[in-house]
Parts: C-alpha cells; structure tokens; sequence
C-alpha cells in the first residue's frame, strides 16, 4: 500500500493513501475482509470430511452434534444433512471468486473502452458514448440472463463433448473429472455473463478522467517525443487512473455480488452441489414459517453475506474520499 | 423549447427501437426455441406453431416482420401463455408494480432527501454519522434479505401485517419499506454530499449575512440547487420501480411486472419481453424528459435548446 503514486498531483489530494489509512471504518474493513478471505479458502481443508457431505440428521440445530458422525454442525444442517457452517464457507469462496473475477474482467474491459472512447475523442468518443447510453436504456438484467442462457448451453455442451470424448478413448478419469466439473460451470458462467455487463459504469467514469488528462502537457511532450498513442495510454494514463480503478474495482465487487446472489436466490445462478451466499439463502427463505422456524438457515447467510457487502462498501467509499474527492456518488 | 422537444423526441424513437431491436434479436439468437418442448415435438408441429406466432423465415424477415407490426402498435401474442396478448400481460401485470413502485418511489425521494439535508445540516456530528451508516448498512443488504427479515419479524411473529399477497393497503406497506430501502439510502447520501457543496457557495454566505438562520438559508436558497443531482438520480430511479421487482414480487408473491423479464427469457418468450422493454424504455426517456424540463425550472440558468 505505501508505494503511492508520485504522478497524480494535478488531480488528486497529494497523499490519497494517507487520507485512506486514517479513515478507521475503512481500515477495519480491510482487515477484517483480508482475515475473512483467508478464512473461507483455508478453513474447509482442515474440515473433517463428515462434514462435507450430506447426512441423514436434516434441519439441526446449531451446536447440535451429527447423525452419522461424531461431529459438531456449529451452524445447523440444511435440508439435506449438510454441514452449513461448511456451505457457507464454501459459499463464501463462490460468491466471493465470483465477485471479484466478475468485477476484474468489467474493470478490463470498461477501462480499455473508456480509456480509448476519452483519448480517441470526437466523433469516435460520441459514437462510444452513444453505444453506452443505449446499454443504459436496456435493463441490465436482460443482458445478464442472455448471456447466462447463452454461455450455459455452451459450456454445459462443451463438457460433455469432452466427457463422451474421453469414455470413447477410455480415459476414465478425464471422464469423471467432466462429470464433476458439470455443477460447477455454472460458477464460470456467472463470472462471464456479470463481467460482460457491469462495466458501463466503469467506461463512463475512466473516459471523464481521460478527457480530463490528455490535455496535460506531460501527454503532449510525451507525443513531442515521438511515442505513440498506445505508448502514452499504457505508460502515462494508465498509472494516473490506477487509484480510480482501485477504487470502482472495489465498488464493482459488491455490485457484482449482490447480482450472483439476485439470480441464485431466484434459482437461476449457481446449483447444488455448489452454494454461494445467494442460494443459501434461497434455502433459508424457503424454510421460514411461523410454526417450526429453522432461523439458522436464513440468520448465518444473512448476516455473513451483509458483513462483507458492508465491508466492501466502507472500504470502497473511504477509497473514493481518498482519490475521487470530486465524485458525487 | 419545441425544437429541443422535438429533437428529444426524435432521438427517444431512435433509442426505442434501437432497444428492442436489441432484444429481439439477442434473444431470438438464444440456444433453444419458445416451441421447443412441445409434447410430440415433430418438425412438422414445430414448422406450424412457428407460422401461427410469425416466428418463421430467416431471423431478418421474423425481424423485419415484427417490426412491421410494432409499427401498427400490435405487440403480438406470447408464445407460453397462449391467450393471451402482449398487451394483456402488460395491462394484467403493469397496475400492481406501478402502485408499489410509486409508492416506493415517493417514499425514497421525499425520505432520502430529508435525511439527506439533515445530515449534511448537521455535518460531522453524530446524526450524521448515524445517517450515513444507516445510509451503507441500507445499501449493503440485499431487499432478498430484508425481505425475509420483514416477513419473520412483522408478519410471523408480531403478526401486525399478512405474509404476502395482493389486497388492501397492509399488504402494501412491508414491501414498499423492502423496496424502497436501498434508495432512501442512495438518495440521502446523493443529497448531503450535494448540499454540503452548496453549503459553502457564495450566495449562501450572502443570505446568512443578511440576517437569515441557517434553516431559512437551507430551505429557501440551498436546496432548489443542492436537489439537481438528486433530480437527475430520480428520473432512471422512477422507470426501474415502475416496472417492478422481481425479488419483491417473489418474496412477497405479488404478480407484477417485475418477473416478465426473467421468465420470458427462460421461455424464449420473445414478444412480451419486447413488450417489457418498450414500456421500461418509454417510462425512462419519459422520465428523463421531466428530469431535463425541472431542471430548468429549479436553476433558471439552464436553457433549454436542441
């Protein structure tokens, strides 16, 4: 984090890092969100394997000992005897993997674009900026279930080639792991079809700034020199945007999550055997009644999977004070 | 003021049907067909359910076709539900999201900009803080958890509201809260940065020199300007509330005009999705249209032009 960048002083308060460092709330969501990713992808390996798979002991209680085994569920069970204090674990690395990798690739693309759309200008820019605002007028769920439907037909196409392919040549193992991996590329298809969609925002934001840069003097005595327009993009805007792409990076990963949630709490994101955030709490949501409440199911998700978006937001917004003072949300 | 009219107009067809040339097409270019699981799925039943719903031909002339009939306002017949007509889904499922939706919508804007205005009138005390808190926690939880946590607490245990359904005015008032949460916040936050802005401008020194208490100053100068960026965030905000959510509708079984695009993309259903998309993108440059207009009715500076 000290390394700050030393170009930016034209736009930015000199010492963004610092007005980071001493904003606590966004502090302590650094903290705790680094403790909390190292937890979800470190603590289901050292998990019994009783836990990782279904039991007959449905609907317990937390703090209640297992059916099959000698094991102790310190969230609960879920319909199927599973584990929820696993689930949520492994539910946390989905939505987690997908939010971040989800936002990554929109930051790559609406970066590219905007950067491009800004430095080009004129009637190229007009006609970019055209293209966004028409994106803008379709709702963005729409996108979203095309690219979904899409991509699922592939994938789901693409494996079982694979699979049918392998049982011809006798490759067994090939053939299980395809099998396997079947569930799963829903994930693949999430990270996609989100990525694909939410770098509007993005594209907007970097081609404001490029405008804004490209008629410095450091960029015409960069063209003076003799180097090219993708030269001056990679070498001398690319570094003067890096804070603002942090900062909407961290802004996209919670946006992005809450849309892999969306679909899957509507059953249309990610499918058993995998979890995220969103089809637990689908589960939960299923299981409340006034009679017989199984809380657990709806309480753990809800609060774990709210605790992270509000991590991300704090350190997203403590982000943007920093480097984007001038932004009105 | 007529030609920007009418050049608004123009563009406003322009982005129209652009939209649903877009939809239509993409979905259209979807793996699988709306007739596709049709019991005894000869091609034969397929070639005429195709002809009957003017899905046949190549994609350009099921397009051109289409386009065609749009033009004479026919939205066609949906594909999965037989009967009925585009125009009767919309009619069936728009009132129900329209009333939540506005009401959510008066809702976020009236509450949102009162919040807003008091914590920036307050700045760095605790209401403030306690505001802008409020304001993240409101945006980071999701309307599918407070959904849930509404219905267990209001409806299951205190037993003050029914669980869900479609009726009288109770069944209005915890979907509207889950709906409109998340937009109060950004509303509040939208309109304290904006005044805060606004709060160190010259002419605000001016009216507080000439004697005016800090309300008075607020409420007669500082909000009419500090309420523009609010204004702007409210007109895209009113088009997505007014044609429903789906979450809301769901967790509280409400049929509403929310779930159209979702389930007709599952069905392949092509025409009332389009159908969705013309009365979404209508209420949209609608709404932008009266967002430009109140513009130049808050700031007189702003002219209107082409």
């Amino acid at each position: 984090m000290a390394d700050a960048p030393k170009t930016s002083a034209v736009l930015y308060r000199p010492n963004g890092w610092e007005i980071v460092r001493r904003n606590k709330p966004a502090m302590i969501s650094l903290v705790f969100l680094a403790v909390f990713v190292v937890l979800a992808f470190t603590v289901p390996f050292f998990l019994p394997t009783a836990l990782k798979t279904t039991s007959n002991g449905a609907f317990l209680p937390p703090l209640a000992s297992g059916v099959d085994a000698p094991v102790t569920h310190v969230c609960g069970t879920d319909k199927n005897g599973q584990d929820l204090f696993y689930r949520l674990l492994t539910g946390a690395q989905v939505s987690l993997g997908v939010g971040i990798v989800g936002a990554a690739i929109s930051l790559i693309i609406g970066t590219l674009y905007g950067m491009i759309s800004g430095f080009l200008g004129g009637r190229v820019d007009a006609l970019m900026m055209r293209v966004v605002d028409l994106l803008y007028a379709v709702p963005r769920i729409l996108f979203i279930m095309i690219f979904i439907a899409a991509f699922d037909s592939m994938f789901k196409d693409w494996l079982d080639g694979i699979r049918l392919g392998a049982q011809e040549s006798g490759w067994s193992s090939v053939e299980g792991a395809a099998r396997y991996l079947m569930p799963y590329s829903k994930i693949v298809v999430m990270i996609l079809s989100l990525g694909l969609v939410e770098w509007l925002t993005m594209a907007r934001i970097i081609r404001g700034q490029v405008l804004v840069l490209r008629e410095l003097t450091f960029v015409t005595a960069s063209r003076a020199m003799g180097q090219s327009n993708w030269q001056i993009l990679r070498k001398h805007l690319l570094p003067n945007l890096s804070t603002i792409i942090l900062t909407y990076l961290t802004l996209t990963i919670p946006a992005v999550i809450l849309d892999e949630s969306f679909l899957s709490f509507l059953g249309l994101g990610i499918e058993d055997p995998a979890a995220s955030w969103g089809s637990l709490l689908k589960d939960g949501a299923q299981v409340i009644n006034p009679v017989d409440s199984k809380w657990w199911l709806l309480a753990f998700p809800a609060v774990l999977m709210s605790l992270s978006l509000l991590a991300l937001n704090f350190l997203g917004d403590g982000l943007r004070d920093a480097f984007d003072p001038k932004s009105v949300d | 003021m007529p030609v920007f009219l009418l050049r608004r107009l123009f563009s406003s067809i322009l982005v129209l049907f652009f939209a649903v040339s877009l939809t239509f097409l993409l979905t259209r270019l979807l793996p699988g067909g709306p007739f596709d699981r049709e019991k005894g799925g000869s091609a034969k039943v397929e070639q005429v359910l195709q002809e009957r719903y003017k899905l046949n031909g190549s994609l350009w002339q099921q397009y051109t076709s289409y386009m065609a009939d749009l033009a004479h306002l026919d939205l066609r017949v949906s594909t999965k539900y037989r009967d009925w007509s585009v125009a009767e889904i919309l009619a069936q499922k728009m009132p129900s999201s329209l009333k939540l939706g506005g009401i959510a919508f008066i809702i976020a804007s009236t509450l949102g900009v009162l919040l807003g205005a008091v914590a920036a009138m307050r700045r760095d005390t605790p209401v403030d803080w306690g505001a802008m808190f409020g304001a993240l926690v409101a945006i980071s939880i999701p309307s599918f958890i407070t959904g849930p946590f509404l219905i267990a607490i209001f409806a299951l245990w205190l037993r003050w509201l029914p669980v869900g359904g479609w009726g009288d005015v109770t069944h209005l008032i915890l979907p509207a809260i889950c709906l409109s949460m998340p937009y109060i916040a950004y509303v509040a936050r939208l309109m304290r940065n904006s005044l805060l802005d606004v709060l160190k401008s010259d002419f605000l020194r001016t009216a507080r020199a000439k004697g005016l208490t800090e309300a008075q100053a607020v409420s007669r100068h500082a909000l009419k300007v500090a309420i523009l960026p609010v204004v702007t965030y409210l007109g895209p905000l009113a088009a997505n509330l007014l044609t429903g959510s789906m979450i809301v509708e769901t967790v509280f079984n409400i049929s509403g005009a929310g779930s159209i695009f979702v389930n007709s993309i599952q069905n392949r259903d092509v025409f009332p999705l389009c159908g969705a998309v013309i009365v979404y993108c209508t209420l949209l440059i609608v709404f932008n249209l009266i967002v430009d207009l109140l513009y130049s009715v808050l700031d007189k500076r702003i002219r209107l032009h082409g």
